[in-house]
């Protein structure tokens, strides 16, 4: 169960293509994360597998069978909105027990469920109260809850941490990847933070404008981007994009290297040097962001732990030669 | 922002229109408690003295007082409810998008802009009329016999009119409310296996129950006191006669003012009743 093909779907709001035709397969027990800029068509695009929106054309098949005109209630599919969107005068174990009295399941596996979901989701001293007494995080705890009890084919995540603050973001980040090992449920979740993306899926889906850019695994992406966009977007902080005679030199229109895959040395010498600007403590790692190098673009170099550049230095840096990538005018890899 | 000083200057700002609304609240009232216990006829004798309760206990005991409070009670009951329940359907309808939408919403609220007194002829005279009245010629070509409205089932006719007239306010609240629900929550109940009935009913009405408390509240307030329909359309005739009507004859066709000014003093207590009950629910409605 839970095996979702997109088989040429595109989408039209009028005379704007937000999504043109892609396709797309997502496997049992995936956790997949659609990741990309505002308005890339994520969103839409859960939607459209939700059933909440209509496909313009192409289907949805989901587990075998076209689902393409089944309406959302059908497709057993749960989804987790990014306001929660918890009813706000039902109490919280009336919010969770919501869908399944919606689909008449008798009352006392209504309440097994309820009583099983509040234990893993730490919910039972709070199933009486109302959604307007939870805090922001036991909110979304909630939303969860009442996506599980109806043990759906996948889980639809919509952004639902960005209204979280950092701290409990993290938290709840770690909790939804648990729960994902535990059901080995299919799990969809659109965000836009790349963090995200890397640090919960198993497959993630690089979007913009519609497009689908890349399909891999985290470290996939962040190995092999295929082309600019995947590799400027994924990794923090961003990869350097060169462009020009430095470009040149490796037969290349625009060559990319990570911050973490840039030496630097105190006395100047090195491929490129210039003067630090602003560095940026972490404790563990710091970025340092340098000026002057002769090259049109301001270089972001990572330094492991601790490092003493003061502003204003004039340091050398030497990429790695074997992890620098290339790409051509497209801005497609060169291999 | 609110030190002491901008505090006291505050209070010295608003003191002028505290003050006028005070007299202008004060005045009457006590001129009509004061009237209420005073023989006062004025074209048989004029201001005759105290009398104590007496109107106060001839007002309740007339034979036409427990009819009129009864009317008002059907009158304002029957208004209330054929506006919050076409309330409640217009405004789902009017939160469809559509052509013209901006257009159709002034439409729709503009009843509300029409004086009682000018809706209630308008009604009397080119709807109800039994001979040239628009109903009258509608039951003529289905080749029935037209209703005389305003005699055979005058209340009715009342609360049609009034209704028509406050049905545009309840709209109006009601829409802003729809609007204001959140369209996730209703992607989140069709998601839940909720169909269109069971999400207006699990998810829309108790979402509206707050605005339907004030719209209840609101017109129950004006309501108690419509007077300009009653007295353009059967001029309290045919058992239409409400409490505030009744006040109305005592003073200016019986010519008794203490006996008017004493209903008009129940008719107070009556809507402060009211108002202090139907307070207590939207109170309980706004912790929620």
């Amino acid at each position: 169960m839970g095996r979702i093909t997109l088989e040429k779907v595109s989408k039209r709001f009028g005379d704007v293509e937000v999504i043109p035709p892609l396709d797309l397969e997502i496997d049992e027990g995936e956790f997949v994360v659609f990741v990309g800029p505002s308005g890339c068509g994520k969103s839409t695009l859960l939607r459209l597998i939700a059933g909440l929106e209509d496909v313009t054309s192409g289907k949805v098949v989901i587990d075998g069978e076209d689902a393409t005109r089944v309406p959302p209630a059908k497709r057993g599919l749960a989804m987790v909105f990014q306001s929660y969107a918890l009813y706000p005068h039902m109490t919280v174990r009336k919010n969770i027990a919501f869908p399944m009295r919606m689909a008449k399941i008798p009352e006392d596996e209504q309440k097994r469920r309820i009583e099983q979901a509040a234990a893993a989701l730490n919910l039972t001293d709070y199933l009486d109260r109302r959604p307007g007494q939870l805090s922001g995080g036991q909110r979304q705890r909630v939303a969860i809850g009442r996506a599980i009890v109806r043990e759906p084919a996948a889980f639809l995540f919509d952004e639902p941490l960005s209204n979280l603050d950092a701290a409990l973001r993290v938290g709840m980040r770690l909790e939804i990847s648990e729960l994902h090992k535990r059901l080995e449920t299919t799990m969809i979740y659109v965000t836009h933070d790349q963090v995200e993306a890397m640090t919960m899926a198993d497959k993630i889906v690089v979007l913009r404008a519609g497009h689908i850019e890349q399909v891999g695994s985290p470290l996939e992406l962040y190995h092999n981007p295929q082309n600019v966009f995947v590799a400027g977007f994924i990794g923090s902080p961003k990869m350097n994009l060169i462009e020009g005679e430095e470009a040149a030199k490796h037969n290349a229109h625009t060559i990319g290297i990570r911050p973490e895959h840039i030496d630097v040395s105190r006395d100047g010498g090195g491929v490129w040097s210039g003067r630090v600007g602003v560095a940026e403590h972490l404790g563990s790692d710091t970025f340092f962001h340098i000026h002057e190098t002769g090259l049109a673009e301001t270089i972001t170099v990572r330094a492991p732990g601790e490092v003493q550049f003061k502003h204003g230095d004039q340091i050398g840096l030497t990429p790695r030669a074997d992890l620098v990538h290339k790409f051509d005018a497209e801005g497609l890899r060169i291999v | 922002m609110a030190t002491q000083h901008s505090r006291s200057a505050a209070r010295l700002m608003m003191a002028p229109a505290v003050f006028l609304l005070l007299v202008w609240m004060l005045v009457p009232l006590s001129m009509t408690l004061w009237f209420s216990f005073r023989r006062f006829l004025p074209l048989r004798g004029g201001d005759q003295g105290f009398v104590g309760f007496e109107n106060y206990t001839r007002f309740v005991s007339s034979s036409s007082f427990w009819p009129a409070v009864q009317t008002t009670l059907i009158i304002v009951v029957g208004i209330l409810i054929i506006t919050v329940c076409f309330g409640i359907l217009l405004s789902l309808l009017l939160d469809q998008p559509m052509w013209g939408q901006g257009i159709v919403r002034i439409l729709v609220i503009a009843p509300f802009f029409v004086m009682p007194t000018v809706s209630a002829l308008v009604w009397k005279n080119m709807f109800m009329d039994p001979v040239n009245g628009l109903l009258a010629h509608l039951w003529r070509f289905f080749g029935a016999d037209p209703v005389v409205w305003l005699s055979d089932v005058p209340i009715f006719s009342i609360v049609m009119i009034v209704s028509w007239q406050w049905l545009p306010f309840a709209t109006l609240i009601l829409l802003t409310a729809i609007q204001s629900l959140d369209s996730e929550q209703l992607e989140a109940a069709e998601m839940d296996g909720a169909p269109v009935l069971k999400r207006f009913w699990f998810i829309i009405l108790p979402h509206l129950s707050r605005a339907i408390t004030i719209v209840i509240l609101i017109q129950t307030i004006f309501l108690l006191s419509i007077f300009a329909e009653i007295f353009v359309t059967t001029g309290g005739a045919f058992g239409t006669r409400t409490l505030t009507y009744l006040i109305f004859q005592r003073v200016l066709e019986s010519q008794n003012v203490g006996l008017g000014s004493a209903g008009g003093v129940y008719a107070i207590i009556l809507a402060n009743i009211v108002a202090l009950f139907l307070m207590r629910i939207v109170g309980k409605n706004l912790d929620a």
